[in-house]
């Protein structure tokens, strides 16, 4: 057994979630993660924005915001800011995260600021009844998209990665391991951290597709993961359908709170 | 030949009727087929054949199922 309850307020149990969700998974990953480093619980600062994978900060036991709508990133940088020392973690999902917080979610990464990002996506909004999302797959049903949406998805990963994030994984909820593993290599990384987590949503995303209840989901993930390396060699029809997961990118380069720093250092030092 | 499976005799598995949604994702991980579903809650039916794998734990969402490997502890 894993002692998660040091880290939990059990008091606001059981989760709001809905049965088979996947985001208790990348919660219970994202504990056990913070558990390994061996972080104090003080010197951890959740901030989340809108939805049900933003609900997450209600649940933990460390310093939290929960915010609004779009803008966990913009108060996770101001909590950067001004206090450097803690490890700031976002939880947001690919609505909050890119479509109305795209702008923020693309110029966090661009600065390459200290934030630990963990994106849920589940290709949809799953909180307000499942609206298309910027991540919803051409073809799939949505309450907005009653013929199927017929948009090009973002690559969340592939976004943070070309607007500078230092580190970038994705995993899913089918391998609780290897999500908590990246997690806390986001964690460690100083610079914008993405981990893409593809969660299931059985509610808003699957009824409507007719794709079974979360477990079945689940199988789903398993299916249809590919890890990178494998990936690599393949070509883009025979990744239709695929959820590509490993680390994209992990290198270091210059973090926007750090640069500061040598800004107020030189200021203090000519006074 | 023979195969001898180590059996796990100080293992204890909890399950919070109180947070178990039914979602049947720890019947599903069991490789051992160690639980079953029963009036929409997870239930232990074969504790004999459970090896400690914690799978149920790690992928169980609402926190509900505890295996408790006393061997380690
Ligand atoms: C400014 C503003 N616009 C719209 C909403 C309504 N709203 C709440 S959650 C949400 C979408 C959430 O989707 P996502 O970020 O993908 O999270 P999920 O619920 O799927 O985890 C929307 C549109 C809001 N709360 N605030
Ligand atoms: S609506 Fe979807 S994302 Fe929200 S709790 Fe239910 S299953 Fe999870
Ligand atoms: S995974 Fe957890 S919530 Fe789901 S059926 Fe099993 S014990 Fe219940
Ligand atoms: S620990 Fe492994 S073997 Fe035991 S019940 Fe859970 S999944 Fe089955």
């Amino acid at each position: 057994m894993f002692n998660y309850d040091q880290y939990l307020r059990i008091t606001k149990f059981p989760l709001i979630w809905c049965p088979g969700c996947g985001d208790g998974i990348v919660l219970k990953s994202l504990v056990r993660a913070i558990d390994k480093l061996g972080l104090e619980k003080d010197s951890v600062c959740m901030v989340s924005g809108i939805g049900c994978a933003s609900r997450l900060t209600g649940y933990v036991d460390f310093n939290t915001l929960h915010t609004t709508h779009g803008r966990a990133m913009t108060f996770a940088t101001g909590v950067k800011m001004a206090k450097p020392d803690l490890h700031v973690i976002v939880i947001t999902g690919d609505g909050d995260a890119t479509a109305i917080g795209g702008n923020h979610y693309i110029h966090a990464a661009r600065r390459n600021i200290d934030l630990t990002v963990i994106l849920f996506n589940n290709h949809i909004y799953g909180m307000t009844g499942g609206q298309v999302s910027p991540t919803t797959p051409k073809g799939m049903l949505a309450s907005t998209a009653p013929y199927g949406s017929m948009d090009h998805t973002f690559n969340i990963s592939g976004l943070a990665q070309a607007a500078g994030a230092s580190f970038v994984a994705r995993a899913s909820v089918h391998n609780g391991v290897q999500l908590e593993n990246y997690i806390a290599k986001a964690i460690q990384n100083k610079g914008f951290s993405l981990v893409e987590a593809m969660s299931p949503c059985p509610t808003a995303y699957g009824r409507r597709n007719r794709l079974g209840a979360g477990v079945d989901m689940i199988e789903d993930l398993k299916r249809d993961a590919v890890p990178y390396s494998k990936a690599k060699k393949m070509t883009p029809e025979e990744l239709e359908g695929k959820v590509v997961t490993g680390i994209f990118i992990n290198e270091e380069h210059p973090e926007c709170r750090s640069e500061y720093q040598k800004i107020i250092d030189r200021f203090q030092k000519e006074k | 030949m023979t195969l001898t499976v180590k059996e796990k005799k100080d293992v204890e598995i909890e399950i919070s009727e109180a947070w178990c949604k039914g979602c049947v994702i720890c019947v599903d991980y069991c490789p051992h087929d160690v639980l079953i579903m029963e009036r929409g809650k997870a239930k232990v039916a074969n504790l004999a054949a459970c090896t400690a794998c914690m799978l149920c734990e790690l992928h169980c969402p609402d926190f509900a199922i505890v295996v408790r490997d006393k061997s380690k502890e």
